[in-house]
């Protein structure tokens, strides 16, 4: 009996001490914890050597949405298809892996009073930007969504909680939780590609299923040969996007934040 | 002994009680499920009894190796190729999961969520 109670002494003690000395304990875990990140990144340096070659990236003709307005709809109806994207009648609900949106909801870093009237009235196609320096994995406590080698911010249904960290933490809001049960809000199921369940986040996956195959995402097939859409490798200095990048200027949403987007715009 | 006639009688009673599930179930409870094979594959991609086993570890190394490592390349079984794929490979022979998939996780009383997400052909 008294050891068992100098037992639990000892470790009330302790525990208040810890609480007292809470900083210092909280920062030497975190130095810890940047310990531990040094040694993986240690690790994932040989990957890295091998992911040197592959970084994928779509650019994104504004004016070509611009003068053909079907194409947007094309792209989203078949992203939103193929992905069995639910469409729920309440705003509130929505999800959305690629969606249209006014100039200046995409790109609020470039306020612009006097706009152009193009770019007043039209919209544009806004998805994952698949940044280089994700912050919404650098967030997920799982790794429910992670960075594959070739440079594509994934999602592994499997693995998310619904703790939507991600979510707070991507800048473009490119990322939709499911408050409901999606099935029954699928038009046209396809049945090669599942669908979701209540209580996960998704986004556009660019096509992770379709890329590795070797085929182009579908929003970028779907849009046809108007090249309003360019998928490619930007590590590679020959392929077509590494071109439009050299003969075209383009830009990216919210460069300040350091994300890195994959995706380019020509305005 | 005393009370004998109670003591036996109550003895008897609770024999009869804890086996209720025994003689309750007695003829029906055995019956193995009975599965419907697909008719024209011969082979699935591990020999029957290691399938049966193993399936849903199977499951797992394929997702993590498709999803998590991005290895989507395909394997070969009896000169065909197939995709580490429940939805593109299992279910493509296996046409029916009321008659095959639930048969076996109804008997053994369990409940894999795969179907929360990932779509059976129809039925
Ligand atoms: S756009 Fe958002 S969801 Fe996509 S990789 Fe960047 S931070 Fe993550
Ligand atoms: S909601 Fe899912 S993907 Fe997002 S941070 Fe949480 S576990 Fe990760
Ligand atoms: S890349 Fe694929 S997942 Fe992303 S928006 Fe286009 S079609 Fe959808």
């Amino acid at each position: 009996m008294d050891t068992n109670r100098r037992n639990f002494l000892k470790v009330a003690g302790i525990s208040t001490l810890a609480g007292l000395g809470g900083t210092t304990i909280v920062n030497r875990l975190i130095a810890g914890v940047d310990e531990a990140h040094a040694a993986a990144a240690a690790g994932a340096e040989m990957e890295q050597k091998a992911a040197e070659t592959i970084r994928y990236g779509l650019v994104i003709d504004i004016k070509k949405f611009q003068q053909d307005p079907s194409l947007g709809e094309k792209a989203v109806n078949a992203c939103h298809q193929i992905h069995n994207v639910p469409k729920f009648p309440e705003k509130r609900d929505e999800i959305k892996w690629i969606w249209m949106t006014h100039f200046e909801n995409a790109f609020a870093e470039s306020p612009n009073l006097y706009q152009d009237e193009a770019n007043q009235t039209h919209l544009l196609p806004i998805l994952c930007n698949h940044c280089d320096n994700p912050p919404c994995v650098r967030v997920c406590p799982t790794k429910a969504t992670y960075r594959y080698e070739d440079g594509i911010v994934g999602m592994d249904y499997h693995r998310c909680i619904g703790c939507r960290f991600c979510m707070a933490a991507c800048p473009y809001g490119s990322r939709s939780f499911n408050w409901r049960d999606p099935r029954p809000f699928i038009e046209n199921i396809n049945r090669d590609y599942p669908a979701r369940t209540r209580g996960v986040v998704e986004k556009c996956n660019f096509c992770v299923e379709r890329v590795q195959a070797g085929l182009q995402p579908a929003c970028v097939e779907a849009v046809g040969d108007s090249k309003a859409l360019v998928f490619g490798n930007l590590k590679d200095p020959n392929s077509e996007i590494r071109q439009i990048l050299k003969e075209k200027q383009t830009i990216q949403r919210n460069p300040s934040l350091g994300t890195i987007p994959s995706v380019f715009y020509i305005v | 002994m005393y009370d004998s006639g109670k003591i036996i009688a109550g003895l008897l009673i609770f024999v009869l009680f804890v086996t209720i599930p025994v003689w309750y179930n007695r003829g029906s409870a055995g019956a193995v499920p009975d599965l419907e094979l697909p008719k024209d594959a011969k082979t699935c991609v591990l020999p029957a009894a290691e399938i049966r086993a193993e399936h849903m570890k199977l499951l797992n190394v394929w997702r993590d190796e498709v999803l998590r490592d991005g290895e989507r390349g395909t394997f070969e079984v009896d000169g065909k190729q197939y995709q580490k794929s429940l939805m593109l490979t299992c279910m493509k022979c296996h046409t029916s999961k009321v008659r095959f998939c639930d048969r076996c996780h109804d008997y053994t009383s369990v409940n894999p969520y795969c179907w929360n997400c990932h779509l059976a052909p129809v039925e």
